[in-house]
């Protein structure tokens, strides 16, 4: 209860939670084309680029105020993500190479007019070095409304152009083939990912950012087939590891905003994997499971059966080693036997043999009547 | 129309230079007489089936409303109207029952099919189609023939990258035969002859023709 009151009361917990999850509900939605488009990177490439816009914008203005800190974050990530498709359309450096070199550069100089800055002898740059790891405690009620101004504008331009965003990450070269201009949506869409990860470098910091583009996405994949229930899941995911790590970092001294919130985005990740209906892990063993343990079933049934056809007499029973040596899987035998008997297909008589009931002996007729040598039955 | 030619001749390559998705090095793309800029609507698409990640969260129906998109135009929604198109050419390659499911449970000649069912949704009078019959089985072969036949008869032109050159006389009424430059067009059983095969392909095509087609593939062009 105490949690949920400062949640709501206490001032820097509740700016800090409230940012936290707008910004990974935006990163978290607008991430879903990037990871389905298969540029899941290119949010990290971003995120680096924009460190030097950061540095530089404080260096020309001397202001430390989000406006102008995104806004450069936005200038740099914008022309870094525009060098980066230049590079790929025109030369013939793959994309992966092309986002590497533009990620280090851009990074690298940033680090560099970083490293500059904080030599500087005045203290009025102090504060810069969190937009690396991310800081949220630093957020404040002006911070909030920014973030919460950008990613409406975000969400607001993803449903209006859907359909183009869609038809862009499913098959650009239809989209192009019906008339809709693909090289300008794709403009759109990637600029409007640019200012959904801008606005989570104060926060989350440059370094570990493209995971709030990536991680949500990818979890809410595995929920679900449908775009549109992807991107609702993503938004959630993305605000729910926002918030959970924000309040985690601010409520403990000492601990980064940024890999906090990571972390509880990849506890999403991990869940999604494993235990995901249809995609996870877990129900896929599950399942093969399921289908080894009915084809033993099937062919225990079918091994008594041809004991019994040998014999012609139902009440005879037959030892274990026998069938056991019959049974492709030998060790499985004697549980499928169990099996078998518990759904009254099979009896174990007095002196420790196996033999058919008269069900079993029906059962096995009739999956037997389907089955042709060669075939499967 | 078939467009046949050995790997790497240029088949895509041209169907996409004419949608514009290529820059062509010389050359304009008239449609009935007019840029293709101007007549966009009146062609449609098929791609290749491979192109495209079929993982993809949408199901069969949705994709088929893709075809729509393009006479929706900026920020309007598919809706009833869209749908029941999308029903309606889902019906004509017989997937209207698999309307709902998500593609990737598809298997590859579904695949083709709703693609097909794409570009029919568009309502053109041009079909430009990469490769429509490769690896499908003989269900959906079927079913495309019997589309293009449709087509064909309602007065439509259907433009197809093509592979089995057995099938072409049957299939198709004419044929452009490509090797990086292009090499014979006309009707098939004026053009499509051995020795334009064989320029095209090399020598051993005559072999690979006789022996599926021994009665018209042999000396047609003599």
């Amino acid at each position: 209860m105490g949690l949920l009151h400062d949640l709501l009361f206490d001032y820097t917990l509740r700016t800090v939670a409230l940012g936290s999850a707008t910004l990974g509900a935006v990163s978290g939605t607008l991430g879903v084309f990037a990871v389905l488009r298969r540029e899941a990177l290119l949010g990290d490439a971003i995120s680096h680029a924009a460190l030097p816009g950061i540095v530089l914008a404080f260096m020309f203005t001397g202001s430390k105020s989000s406006l102008v800190l995104v806004g450069g974050a936005f200038v740099a990530g914008w022309i870094g993500m525009a060098l980066m498709r230049t590079v790929t359309r025109n030369t013939r450096i793959p994309p992966d190479a092309a986002l590497g070199i533009v990620l280090s550069v851009f990074f690298g100089f940033g680090l560099m007019l970083l490293t500059f800055v904080q030599r500087r002898p005045d203290a009025a740059q102090a504060g810069l070095e969190t937009f690396l790891f991310g800081q949220a405690a630093t957020l404040v009620q002006g911070d909030v409304l920014v973030i919460g101004v950008l990613g409406f504008a975000s969400l607001a331009t993803m449903s209006i152009l859907w359909k183009e965003f869609k038809v862009l990450s499913f098959d650009t070269d239809f989209g192009a083939s019906v008339g809709i201009p693909m090289r300008r949506v794709e403009l759109i869409l990637t600029t409007v990912l640019v200012l959904a990860i801008v606005t989570g470098l104060q926060t989350v910091g440059v370094v570990l950012m493209a995971a709030m583009v990536v991680a949500p996405a990818a979890a809410a994949r595995q929920w679900t087939d449908r775009l549109g229930s992807m991107v609702w899941l993503a938004a959630l995911f993305g605000g729910l590891a926002g918030v959970t790590g924000a309040v985690l970092s601010s409520t403990t001294t000492g601990l980064p905003t940024g890999p906090t919130i990571v972390l509880s985005a990849s506890v999403i990740v991990g869940v999604s994997l494993a235990f995901a209906p249809r995609r996870g892990l877990v129900w896929e063993r599950i399942r093969a499971r399921h289908r080894r343990s009915a084809i033993r079933r099937d062919t225990v049934l079918a091994d008594l059966y041809a004991l019994y056809c040998q014999h012609d007499d139902i009440d005879r029973g037959h030892p274990l080693p026998v069938i056991e040596a019959m049974s492709e899987a030998k060790e499985g035998a004697f549980n499928t036997l169990l099996a078998l008997e518990s759904d009254g297909l099979a009896r174990l008589l007095p002196d420790g043999v196996w033999a058919l009931t008269p069900d079993g002996r029906v059962s096995a007729e009739q999956r037997l009547a389907g089955y042709q040598p060669g075939n499967t039955p | 129309m078939a467009i046949v030619g050995p790997n790497g001749a240029g088949k895509s390559t041209l169907i996409k230079a004419v949608l514009g998705l290529v820059d062509s090095a010389a050359g304009q793309v008239l449609v009935h007489g007019r840029p293709y800029e101007e007549q966009r609507r009146e062609v449609a698409y098929v791609p290749q089936r491979e192109t495209v990640d079929w993982d993809f969260p949408t199901s069969v129906l949705d994709v088929v409303m893709m075809g729509r998109y393009g006479d929706l135009g900026w920020f309007r929604r598919p809706g009833a109207r869209e749908k029941h198109l999308a029903m309606e050419a889902l019906a004509k390659v017989e997937m209207e029952a698999l309307a709902d499911r998500q593609i990737s449970q598809l298997s590859g000649g579904q695949q083709q099919r709703v693609f097909l069912a794409r570009a029919l949704v568009q309502d053109a009078r041009v079909y430009l189609m990469d490769e429509p019959f490769q690896g499908v089985d003989a269900t959906t072969e079927r079913a495309i023939v019997q589309v293009l036949q449709e087509l064909r008869a309602t007065g439509n032109t259907v433009v197809a990258v093509h592979h089995a050159l057995q099938t072409v006389p049957e299939y198709f009424d004419e044929v452009m035969i490509l090797n990086v430059r292009h090499i014979a067009f006309g009707p098939v059983d004026e053009v499509f002859t051995d020795e334009n095969l064989r320029t095209a392909y090399g020598g051993r095509v005559s072999f690979l023709r006789s022996v599926s087609e021994p009665s018209t593939g042999t000396g047609a062009g003599e």
